[in-house]
């Protein structure tokens, strides 16, 4: 039976191998964590190589490990599916004994609910969702403040008047920051457009370079996105257009051609939180206890930042920067009325101004954007 | 418009190359559905060396030899050891999008010089068809010419006979002497090259960096376009540029504010597909003489 | 020169031996590629495919992975053994769910379980459906129902996207693409053990696994229509001498599947969400493909194909949050394991032996 023969052989080789192996493994030396040590979770949807807003969270646990050093002890779990895998996997870094795990992605929202009701003792920290308990507070950042001062830019720089924007749902979040920047664009130019392309998908970089061609070939010679990965910066940079970065400064993608790039600045927030449960304030924010995010801080609070303003005249950079400082101390203020929906309704008058929850709810554009919402 | 059909265009390459070679291969009486796969490790295999190298045409060098190293996988696999076709091709695209993933890591975040466009002297000159035809980069040419080479190499050279012998009766091209299982292994290796250099396409021209799963379905869709070809090299052509057209025709339509939700113009591209294969396939209901005969089906060599 | 010389009679241990072979020479490229990454193998091997066991919660997290990919394994059995290549179950789990949660959302104040009774069916009834799309097109037109199947996938996943972001969408949700929760009767609860509470998160749809898997046995084992199924897959022109309609054959197993897995988006989202969000299946459909080949198409094997498979997937989160293992790797296992499970097969029917080339 030659054929049993070669096999078993095949066997042995292979379990020699295997012994082998077992044989050369190094000595782990496991570090065994004092109690001054915090253990900090981290949940991601994707991994940070999406460029865009893991990334983002993930230099925000950078800086969570440059600042704390040797004092916390942080694991991450990548790729972790908006489902049951989200419960396993918080509830798992709650049984190995994290002080304080932060769950980055809206639909990690009931898990996190979930898990944190069964470890009272632990602290969660779910970004942009809106449930929240006693252990369970919630950070969103105002991305929307950023794209207004985008929209000043935009409206500057646009030869053609015709900005595409590349959008990944149509979600009240992706709305509010279109309508911001068409807040800004109207500030400095009425004549110029904004047309809206959903990608329905928050990463894909080839249909977002696919997007991107469209607008150019459609006259837009200002991209801006709220999808994350940056395809379209460098369809903008191979075409001589212009465009904004999202969620990290993109600019090694496109150095001619970002003009800047909001950044979302967890970091920040992420070590004041941890400050807060190792000297024990930590508490569930100070915010209104019922809009997406009881710490929704943006551009005054540093959790939304603006890389350096590039490729642009003196002029432009100078009103960006007034913008920048406007929205910073509250002299503009990007939905104060009188606000029109494209279609010519009016949704507030003069003398008033859209709160948060008006804010959350939205699902129209406004003036200065083509077409319809889609439902 | 001249813009909107060099997107098209470019849009197309990479399900182009990808089809061409799966289209020999399949010729030959291999199905491999490990497209995907490959054309993903042919993009990791090409921004790498690129990353490496610093010169965008050892991208398409490295991106066609990983496609044909991966290849060999399958063709051990399905050639050699006889295994099922359908399971095995699954298997090396989950194989290749793991493998990739890792692979591709510490290139996650860089961005590499794309590959140039050339002019093609007198003929980039005429108005409109020059700017869209005669001003690609080389990648492109190389696509459009492997589709009339894979039409009279098919069609008029010997080999070409001897190829559709193998894969329309494995066991009476054998019988007369034809070595059916080199031939699929060469087949096969070319469809690896192709379906690389089609992934490579994807980072030297499209979006000029590196991430997980970027080829985002489109060696399925490489797959579809043979069937849809019904195994003719310039019917592959018109359906990778009807595919495209419609991929970016959806976002012409959001962009000038059609009226329907963009999911039902995201799915353009999949229901196009399917009627495309139904109506093809009405067509040649009768019995389709294009189709080999052996498609997916395994030879037994007997001593 | 390898020689391959068909065997006579089937080698039954070998049909239980192979997937364990398959498994330990997977682990063996586990440890090649640990130690090429540098990771401490033995660690890594240990939080793989140890860890998930060392805990009772964690084995019953282990089985809620799990019942997703068996239910839709044992579905996939039916057509891969006709040799109908289903590659679309996700999309069928994804339209099954959609039709199960439109139809659960209807009643809101529902408290009675019943609702879960109906929704199995129409679950069952909305995958059929979906799963039925390339068998008639295979029937009628001869259309290629791999790439229909597949092309569906991503039809059915843009279709409850624009569903939940739109007409289903709760007006509470400040604008994010969630569903209402679905009504207390349509949801299937968590085990509580007396004396120990719940264990992980499992629940009862899993305890579907114990009276589908016999069911599908015995209807592949036992009746008429099974034996035809494999007859119409190993011995076409048998089948056709035999006299056995090859488009009824086609329809059911498509249909069949299809409806399994819709079965099983049912229990996923009925236990674990209790509402329709955007993304329902996590790759279920495409990983049960693995699931059905290493249970050798058999309905108990794919159970304790499904244990494996999700044993490495929850190792591999488990390996990342200790060892920062980039998960990326369970494709790479998923994809040897694979590779040597079909060479098994050709081991199962063939003497290979060696002679020199002369």
């Amino acid at each position: 039976m030659a054929n049993k023969k070669s096999l078993i052989i095949i066997i042995v080789l292979f379990l020699v191998a295997a012994i082998f192996f077992i044989m050369s493994q190094p000595k782990d030396g496991k570090k065994i964590a004092s109690d001054e040590t915090t253990k900090v979770g981290f949940v991601y949807l994707t991994t940070p190589g999406d460029h865009g807003w893991t990334y983002a969270h993930d230099l925000g646990k950078q800086m969570v490990e440059k600042h704390f050093g040797d004092k916390v002890k942080v694991s991450i779990v990548e790729n972790v599916a908006e489902g049951p895998d989200a419960t396993r996997v918080i509830r798992e870094l709650a049984v190995q004994g994290n002080d304080i795990i932060f769950t980055t992605s809206f639909g990690y929202m009931d898990p996190t609910l979930k898990v944190a009701n069964e470890f009272p003792d632990i602290k969660f920290e779910h970004m942009t969702g809106y449930k929240r308990t006693k252990n369970l507070a919630t950070g969103n950042i105002r991305f929307y403040e950023g794209r207004y001062v985008q929209g000043v830019v935009a409206g500057m720089m646009t030869k053609s008047n015709k900005i595409g924007y590349i959008g990944a749902y149509p979600i009240s979040e992706v709305i509010m920051g279109i309508n911001a920047f068409a807040q800004g664009l109207r500030s400095v130019n009425s004549d110029a457009k904004i047309s809206v392309i959903w990608a329905n998908t928050w990463y894909d970089p080839v249909k977002e370079a696919d997007a991107a061609k469209v607008h150019i070939a459609e006259g837009a010679d200002i991209l801006a996105q709220h999808t994350d990965s940056p395809a379209m910066l460098q369809i903008a940079e191979k075409n001589g257009a212009l465009g904004f970065g999202q969620s990290t400064d993109m600019e090694a993608f496109a150095q001619n051609a970002q003009l800047f790039a909001s950044i979302n600045n967890w970091g920040p927030y992420y070590i004041k939180k941890i400050e807060q449960l190792r000297n024990g304030t930590w508490n569930t924010g100070d915010g209104p206890d019922h809009w997406p995010g009881n710490t929704w801080g943006g551009l005054s609070t540093n959790m939304l930042v603006l890389s350096e303003f590039k490729n642009m005249p003196d002029d432009v950079a100078n009103k960006a920067s007034e913008a920048l400082e406007g929205v910073k101390n509250g002299s503009i203020k990007i939905f104060a009325g009188p606000l029109k929906k494209n279609t010519g309704e009016e949704v507030i008058p003069s003398g008033k101004e859209l709160d948060d929850g008006a804010l959350w709810g939205m699902n129209y554009y406004l003036e200065g954007v083509i077409g319809n919402v889609p439902n | 418009m001249e813009n909107l059909l060099i997107t098209i265009l470019l849009t197309s390459i990479p399900i182009l190359l990808a089809g061409t070679g799966e289209l020999i291969s399949e010729k030959s009486g291999i199905l491999n559905l490990g497209v995907e796969g490959m054309m993903l490790t042919g993009a990791v295999s090409a921004l790498g060396s690129v990353l490496i190298l610093g010169n965008p045409y050892a991208g398409i060098f490295f991106g066609a030899l990983a496609g044909i190293l991966i290849s060999f996988i399958f063709s051990f696999f399905t050639i050699s050891l006889m295994t099922n076709q359908v399971a095995t091709g699954l298997g090396l695209t989950i194989f290749a999008t793991g493998l990739t993933g890792l692979i591709g890591e510490p290139f996650v975040g860089k961005t590499i010089p794309s590959l140039p466009k050339i002019e093609i002297i007198f003929f980039s000159e005429i108005p409109f068809l020059g700017a869209i035809f005669f001003k690609q980069d080389i990648l492109f040419y190389i696509a459009i010419s492997m589709i009339v080479l894979v039409h009279f190499f098919l069609i008029k050279s010997r080999f070409g006979i001897v190829l559709r012998a193998v894969g329309d009766n494995h066991e009476s091209a054998h019988s007369i002497g034809y070595p059916v299982k080199k031939i699929r292994w060469i087949c096969t290796a070319f469809g690896g090259m192709c379906a690389g250099m089609g992934g490579a396409y994807i980072p030297l021209v499209l979006t000029p960096h590196w991430s997980e799963g970027m080829t985002a379905g489109k060696g399925w869709i490489a797959l579809a376009l043979v069937v849809f070809a019904s195994w003719l090299p310039f019917r592959l052509l018109l359906g990778a540029l009807i595919f495209g057209g419609i991929t970016i025709l959806q976002f012409v339509g959001q962009a000038r504010g059609w009226p329907f939700p963009s999911q039902f113009l995201n799915m353009l591209p999949y229901l196009v597909t399917i009627i495309a294969l139904s109506l093809i396939s009405i067509k040649t209901r009768a019995g389709n003489i294009y189709v080999p005969s052996c498609l997916g089906k395994s030879f037994f060599e007997n001593n | 020169m390898f020689i391959f010389t068909p065997r006579q009679i089937e080698n039954n241990n070998w049909v239980i031996i192979s997937p364990l072979i398959s498994v330990i020479f997977t682990i063996i490229i586990g440890a090649f590629i640990f130690k090429i990454l540098n990771y401490p193998v033995l660690e890594s091997l240990y939080q793989v495919f140890v860890s998930p066991f060392s805990r009772p919660d964690r084995i019953a997290d282990i089985f809620v992975k799990a019942c997703p990919l068996i239910i839709i394994g044992i579905g996939l059995i039916f057509c891969f053994r006709a040799n109908i290549w289903n590659i679309g179950a996700e999309g069928q789990f994804i339209f099954g769910t959609l039709c199960a949660g439109s139809f659960a959302l209807l009643f809101p104040d529902n408290e009675n379980k019943f609702i879960l009774v109906l929704m199995f069916f129409v679950g069952f009834l909305g995958g059929a459906i979906w799963g039925s799309i390339p068998a008639i097109l295979k029937i009628k037109l001869n259309v290629n129902e791999i790439l229909v199947s597949l092309m569906l996938v991503y039809i059915a996943m843009l279709f409850i996207d624009y569903i939940v972001r739109g007409p289903l969408r709760d007006p509470m949700s400040f604008g994010f693409p969630l569903s209402k929760p679905y009504p207390d009767g349509a949801i299937i609860s968590k085990i509580h053990f007396p004396g120990i509470g719940f264990l992980g998160q499992l629940h009862y749809g899993i305890l579907s696994i114990f009276v589908l898997a016999p069911l599908a046995w015995f209807l592949i084992n036992r009746t008429l229509p099974g034996f035809q199924i494999k007859v119409f897959g190993s011995a076409p022109k048998a089948s056709n001498f035999a006299g056995f309609n090859k488009n009824k054959i086609t329809f059911v197993v498509l249909a069949l599947s299809g409806g399994m897995a819709g079965i099983a988006g049912v229990i996923e989202v009925s236990a674990n969400m209790g509402k329709l969000q955007p993304e329902v299946s996590f790759g279920y459909g495409f990983t049960a493909i693995i699931v059905a080949f290493l249970g050798r198409l058999n309905p108990y094997g794919v159970i304790f194909a499904g244990v494996i498979i999700a044993t490495a997937k929850l190792g591999a989160d488990n390996a990342q949050m200790i060892l920062g293992i980039p998960k990326v790797v369970t494709g790479i296992f998923e994809g040897v394991l694979l590779f040597f499970l079909l060479a098994g097969e050709t081991i199962q029917n063939y003497k290979i032996s060696f002679k020199r080339k002369t």
